[in-house]
């Protein structure tokens, strides 16, 4: 991102509505999400969430697509280490995503902008903190320019 | 072109009170193949689901989004509604525009922009299912209970009565469990061996049930309906077969220092030992750590007493491998250690005990033969005085902070016994709040103190210390903000409940989860409290939370009703969103295999024309009854050959799409 497209990003940043896509898994984060609506908690309507089996469903491909697509910020959500409802999905998601983190960075995008997490079925609490977080970082960076595909209007 | 059908739900005011749901129609309208949308203020009513069922038929619907509650909770129930309106099943997606969306957010218009988003995703999502067939896996009519207490048989005899096989693995070398050990049950004073001995004899003779005592689990692999077990049975050193039970090992045994299990440790017992009298099976075991002749060589007294030639050094343990349809898991409790407790000096005094611990010293067939005296110089108290919550309510590092829930009643139960059999013993209890909810129970409480004359004290005990022969209790009365001061001969400590130490372990095995206190989590709090996430594997008793023996004999039903429905069933129904290859585009690399946590990937040659040349070439294979259906082996896939029916790339990538719209 440029200086004057920063700054131009920061000047209107109270108009800048950010959007985060979230990949839980059915089983603990998921679950998770739910409870954090059973509880009434609150974290802001940016963050869509698409429900995979096991965060090791999770491509590479569809977080690139999600930044082409003008997401501003991706979240893996799965089970705990340990915990996985495919016992060893999650360290498969981990091993994946490591890599990942560093290649989005490597093309530019923010280390901010993509997060994986544990998430359990217990822990809605956890999952708004966990979206307030990222939403709140994003907001700080300003939309994702890098990866978007021009002829996509979002 | 399609005709995909929308389906909104009102859910009351859960959903149309933040949602307008009128926007949500006319946007969903638009979509792309949406040929009709409907809402209706409770979808998963009857009425809710005629509307749904008549519409597919009416509008000739090929695809279904419902915008509901969350799929975990609906989602099945519309599938059901789809198949009777003759629609495949699997044709229908559930948007989460309740717990996701209206529950979350309270202004009304970006509630609203969210639920069409929602709905967007799930309208691309289905405009790309494929109907689904479901296959059919056979049951193994045969089913394992975990832990041999009073859930464990209960479990066991209502599933062995319906008529199917079980088997009980038991850690210890009887079954029994934690209500063996108990005197009295709350709050009928009735005795407690008089209404557990007859059930541990019922199954013990009955011709369903397999006891393997002295026995741990140790792998279980497959899935409901089929899973395989090893257990590994421990080396009794005694030929269960031979034995005939008389008792005149143990009376020989010269090695009598290892301290009783079963009496918590109050009594010696000897190295050659059955548990208690009323122990099944009645076969005595060799403890091996304090055997002379494991230790040394020299000794096998016992051998040469046995009148039936049952003993048997050079046992060895034994690996038993079974299969099974369903599990129940019934592993009980412990009471936490009191090391770090020290102000109740339960660690340097003798006189201060566990609860545990007085229900065996006032127990007839205890190590005092019923007579209440103290620990340490045999004499009978005077004043004895009852700590409740040690450790239970309790936010610090060293207690739990959930209520312990049965302390209450044993502690008015204790209290009322001493009271009963000597009224001359003054008796205090000190406690945060008392907690009596269920049958009876209040009206017990209020016996303890109105007809027995116990004197209950609101506050928690500061400090205990030997004072001579006496035991000093300081505590304050939290109603008058009196400092308290009793000289006690006797304290007795209500100490936490706690999930067994092997919980976790036996939780991973099984692959089921445990809250963060290692009790195991049901599938529902509320709708599913026997049923864990993982098919086939039921919970029943105290290792799911803190019970007492009516709660928990009532849970055991409950999971035995559950696993006999399971056992009953000739065929079950898989999942079909499994992984599927496509061997066109399969280039044999098999990476996919090494990835997949079931085993379920093989290779396969085929024959295929290339040109008008037969070649032969390597594909992965997916083996329909093991795939699970986690999607590993997807993103594995190097050539995107590999895809999981339901949740095909296509179908999230379209998701992800109509997201960033």
């Amino acid at each position: 991102m440029s200086v004057e497209a920063k700054e131009t990003v920061m000047g209107n940043k109270n108009e800048f509505e950010p959007l985060i896509v979230a990949f839980c898994c059915n089983w603990c984060s998921y679950a998770g999400a739910d409870l954090a609506g059973t509880s009434r908690l609150s974290y802001p309507a940016n963050v869509k969430i698409i429900r995979v089996p096991c965060s090791c469903r999770v491509n590479a491909n569809f977080v690139l697509r999600a930044f082409q697509r003008g997401a501003d910020g991706v979240v893996i959500a799965g089970c705990h280490p340990g915990d996985c409802h495919y016992s060893t999905g999650n360290y498969y998601t981990r091993r994946r995503f490591s890599l990942l983190t560093n290649f989005l960075e490597y093309v530019g995008i923010e280390q901010e902008r993509f997060k994986v997490d544990w998430i359990s079925a217990a822990e809605g609490n956890k999952f708004a903190t966990v979206m307030n977080d990222v939403l709140e970082k994003v907001h700080r960076l300003g939309p994702n320019r890098k990866l978007r595909d021009a002829r996509w209007k979002r | 072109m399609q005709r995909i059908g929308v389906f909104v739900c009102w859910c009351g005011t859960n959903i149309a009170g933040t949602v307008n749901i009128e926007k949500v129609i006319a946007a969903a309208g638009e979509m792309p193949g949406v040929v009709y949308a409907k809402d209706y203020q409770y979808m998963c009513s009857a009425v809710g689901q005629n509307l749904v069922k008549n519409t597919i038929k009416e509008q000739k619907l090929d695809r279904v989004v419902i915008a509901s509650c969350s799929p975990r909770m609906h989602e099945a129930t519309f599938r059901k509604t789809a198949k009777v309106a003759g629609l495949n099943p699997y044709l229908v997606e559930v948007a989460n525009i309740r717990e996701h969306c209206s529950w979350i957010h309270k202004n009304k218009e970006e509630a609203t922009k969210k639920a069409i988003a929602l709905t967007r995703a799930a309208v691309a999502k289905v405009a790309l299912n494929t109907a689904l067939i479901a296959g059919e896996i056979g049951v193994e009519s045969r089913a394992l209970v975990i832990g041999g207490g009073i859930a464990g048989i209960q479990t066991a005899l209502d599933i062995a009565e319906a008529g199917y096989e079980v088997d009980i693995i038991e850690k210890s070398p009887s079954i029994g469990g934690k209500m063996a050990q108990i005197d009295k049950t709350f709050p009928t004073l009735d005795c407690s061996a008089c209404i557990l001995t007859p059930k541990m004899v019922d199954v013990s003779t009955h011709p369903n049930i397999n006891i393997y005592t002295y026995s741990e689990l140790e792998n279980v692999k497959g899935y409901v309906g089929n899973f395989e077990v090893t257990m590994n049975q421990r080396a009794r050193s005694v030929n269960m077969e031979k034995c005939i039970g008389c008792g005149i090992c143990t009376d020989k045994c010269p090695s009598k220092k290892a301290k009783s299990e079963f009496e918590e440790g109050l009594r010696n017992r000897s190295a050659i030992y059955t548990p208690f009298p009323q122990a099944i099976p009645n076969v005595p075991v060799i403890d091996r750590e304090a055997c002379i002749k494991f230790k040394t060589g020299k000794c096998g007294l016992c051998e040469t007493v046995c009148p039936a030639g049952a003993i048997e050094f050079s046992q060895e343990d034994t690996k038993i491998t079974k299969k099974y349809g369903a599990i129940v898991v019934a592993i009980g409790y412990d009471i936490i250690a009191l090391d770090k407790f020290g102000e109740y000096a339960y660690t340097n005094h003798q006189d201060v005990i566990t609860s545990l611990e007085f229900e065996r010293l006032t127990n007839a067939a205890g190590p005092t033969g019923g007579k209440l005296v103290r620990p340490s110089d045999h004499k009978k108290p005077k004043k004895v005085v009852f700590v409740q919550c040690v450790g239970s309510r309790d936010k610090t590092e060293r207690g739990k902070t959930y209520c312990s829930k049965i302390c209450c009643m044993y502690t008015a139960k204790h209290a009322m016994l001493i009271r009963d059999k000597y009224p001359d013993i003054e008796t205090y209890v000190f406690y945060i709040d008392v907690r009596t909810p269920g049958k009876n129970f209040d009206e017990f409480h209020r016996r303890a103190v109105e007809e027995y004359g116990v004197n209950y004290i609101k506050g928690m005990v500061g400090k205990i210390f030997p004072d001579g022969e006496k035991l000093q209790v300081h505590g304050v009365d939290a109603l008058t903000g009196d400092t308290i001061k009793i000289d006690a001969d006797m304290v007795v400590l209500a100490a936490a409940t706690k999930a067994k130490e092997d919980a976790e372990d036996l939780g991973r095995k099984l692959s089921i989860s445990t809250d963060t206190n290692n009790f195991f989590t049901e599938a529902h709090p509320k709708l599913k409290p026997v049923e864990t996430h993982c098919a086939g594997i039921y919970l029943a008793g105290a290792c799911q939370g803190p019970k007492d023996i009516p709660e928990t004999v009532a849970q055991a039903s409950g999971a035995a009703a559950k696993a006999i429905g399971l056992l009953s069933k000739d065929k079950l129904v898989n999942n079909p969103c499994i992984s599927e290859v496509d061997e066109k585009i399969c280039s044999g690399c098999l990476a996919c295999t090494k990835i997949c946590p079931y085993d379920a990937i093989t290779s396969k040659v085929i024959t295929f024309n290339d040109h008008g040349k037969i070649t032969k070439r390597v594909v992965a294979q997916v083996n329909k009854a093991l795939c699970q259906g986690c999607g590993g082996c997807t993103v594995a896939c190097r050539p995107g050959a590999i895809d999981i029916k339901g949740f095909t790339n296509k179908q999230i990538l379209a998701e992800v799409d109509a997201l960033c719209r």
